[in-house]
């Protein structure tokens, strides 16, 4: 579904992506995890080109990501969900979610309206649905972003460390909205430090550090008998 | 010395469609302005580097000359050009509402550079394009914040109008320098348009004020 070949980004002088190989295939859930600095996070971006590539092939559904219109093609179908949740202050709940669909899909407001309030209802949050985002907590906030992201009906869903910005009693309504998401068979890649979430959710894990990345496999695999040195360092921090 | 009251009554009606006029003036070239400066102050933030570099060039002209002096140049030189007289009103207008774009485009870059960037990300890993970003996301979340700025943007070009005064355009201040002409009265007069313009620039401070704070409380809904 999504192919990625030697992929390799320099802001400036830093290289923060030192030649990656990845392939996410249809309705599996990838979790990457790796210290900070670790270029997790512009891997993920450089998937639907937030950030441009320095060199390096995407293929997204077929479709490579070369051009604009190709860009805005791929955007559609891949939605994204930041840390820092991105809703936007000056609309309610309900006109976070229709924007897209209505102004890109070119949905009728009725029909966008329709569909928000399906997924609100799925995230738990339908009685939020014309509060504007400064009224929600961090983790209802999140919940809508994922509702927004949602509702362009894509096919692969990125997770930017959605949950790091999260106060700890928030984390776990959140996780639980993903973990939901994954078991309907939506395909996923997931940037996160939540270990539990990659164990339980996870069907590949990928380990990266220092712009490469260093170790996948299953949870098992990575979690209980991790080959690299780097890997087991890492984990034997966190765990 | 005496103030001349029976004078200012006499000359009152005429300070004040003078008073009218500066309003006018300057209503229809922030008007113009703001257009000029949405689309340049956008411009100096687009990647295509020709465009930005046109702005610049706009932006950094106008603000680097003296207003008085880009009046002088569309009343006096471009005619000499063009081999057409300009109308004073069209002179002034142009004159004002290009320089007030020059000014305007400054406090939009501004005003959309402050919008966290990850507002442009959402949208855009939505499938939005850059426009309709610009259009329904970045925009109307700038409009918010530049409202104080725009208000003293409008206050001092209702100041500066009055240098339209020397190309004979009938503004407040060229009306004050009439009835002096004609009364020798210059210090009762020119106290009096004094007073007109601060009431003027004061009512719209106030009103800005107002707008500012209701736009605070719309944010918190």
């Amino acid at each position: 579904m999504i192919r990625i070949k030697n992929l390799h980004k320099k802001f400036g002088q830093l290289h923060v992506l030192r030649g990656i190989d990845a392939h996410i295939k249809e309705k599996e859930v990838v979790v990457i995890i790796g210290p900070s600095g670790s270029g997790k996070s512009t891997f993920l971006r450089c998937i639907n080109y937030l950030e441009e590539p320095t060199e390096g092939e995407i293929v997204v559904n077929g479709i490579p990501l070369n051009n604009a219109s190709n860009i805005n093609q791929v955007r559609m179908e891949v939605g994204m969900v930041f840390q820092r949740f991105n809703l936007f202050p000056h609309l309610t709940v309900m006109q976070n979610i229709c924007l897209a669909p209505m102004k890109v899909r070119k949905l009728s407001a009725a029909e966008a309206e329709k569909k928000a309030h399906e997924l609100l209802a799925k995230v738990g949050l339908s009685d939020k649905a014309y509060n504007y985002p400064d009224q929600l907590s961090g983790g209802q906030q999140q919940r809508v972003a994922i509702a927004r992201a949602l509702a362009m009906h894509p096919q692969i869903m990125l997770f930017d460390e959605p949950t790091s910005a999260l106060d700890p009693e928030m984390i776990k309504e959140v996780l639980e909205v993903m973990k939901n998401l994954a078991y309907e068979g939506m395909t996923m890649a997931v940037v996160t430090h939540e270990m539990g979430f990659a164990r339980e959710v996870g069907d590949r894990v990928i380990f990266m550090d220092e712009g490469r990345i260093v170790e996948e496999g299953t949870p098992d695999q990575i979690f209980s008998q991790a080959q690299e040195e780097r890997t087991k360092s890492f984990l034997s921090k966190i765990l | 010395m005496d103030f001349d009251f029976e004078l200012i009554a006499n000359s009152f009606p005429l300070l004040l469609a003078g008073a009218g006029i500066t309003l006018r003036i300057t209503v229809i070239s922030v008007g113009l302005g703001l257009f000029i400066g949405m689309f340049v102050g956008i411009a100096r933030l687009i990647k295509f580097w020709p465009v930005r570099f046109i702005a610049r060039v706009y932006v950094d002209f106008i603000r680097g000359t003296p207003l008085l002096v880009q009046i002088f140049i569309i009343y006096f030189a471009l005619p000499v050009i063009f081999k057409q007289r300009i109308d004073p009103f069209i002179a002034a207008i142009a004159a004002c509402s290009i320089n007030s774009g020059a000014y305007i485009a400054e406090i939009f870059r501004a005003g959309i550079q402050s919008i966290d960037k990850g507002q442009t990300e959402a949208g855009r890993s939505l499938g939005m394009s850059w426009v309709q970003t610009m259009r329904y996301i970045i925009l109307p979340q700038a409009f918010k914040r530049i409202i104080p700025p725009l208000g003293n943007e409008f206050i001092a070009m209702l100041k500066d109008s009055s240098l339209v005064s020397v190309i004979g355009f009938e503004e407040l201040t060229r009306r004050g320098q009439l009835i002096i002409a004609r009364t020798y009265a210059s210090f009762d007069i020119w106290i009096t348009v004094a007073i007109i313009y601060l009431v003027m620039t004061l009512t719209i401070s106030r009103f800005v004020d107002f707008l500012e704070r209701r736009f605070k409380i719309d944010d918190k809904n």
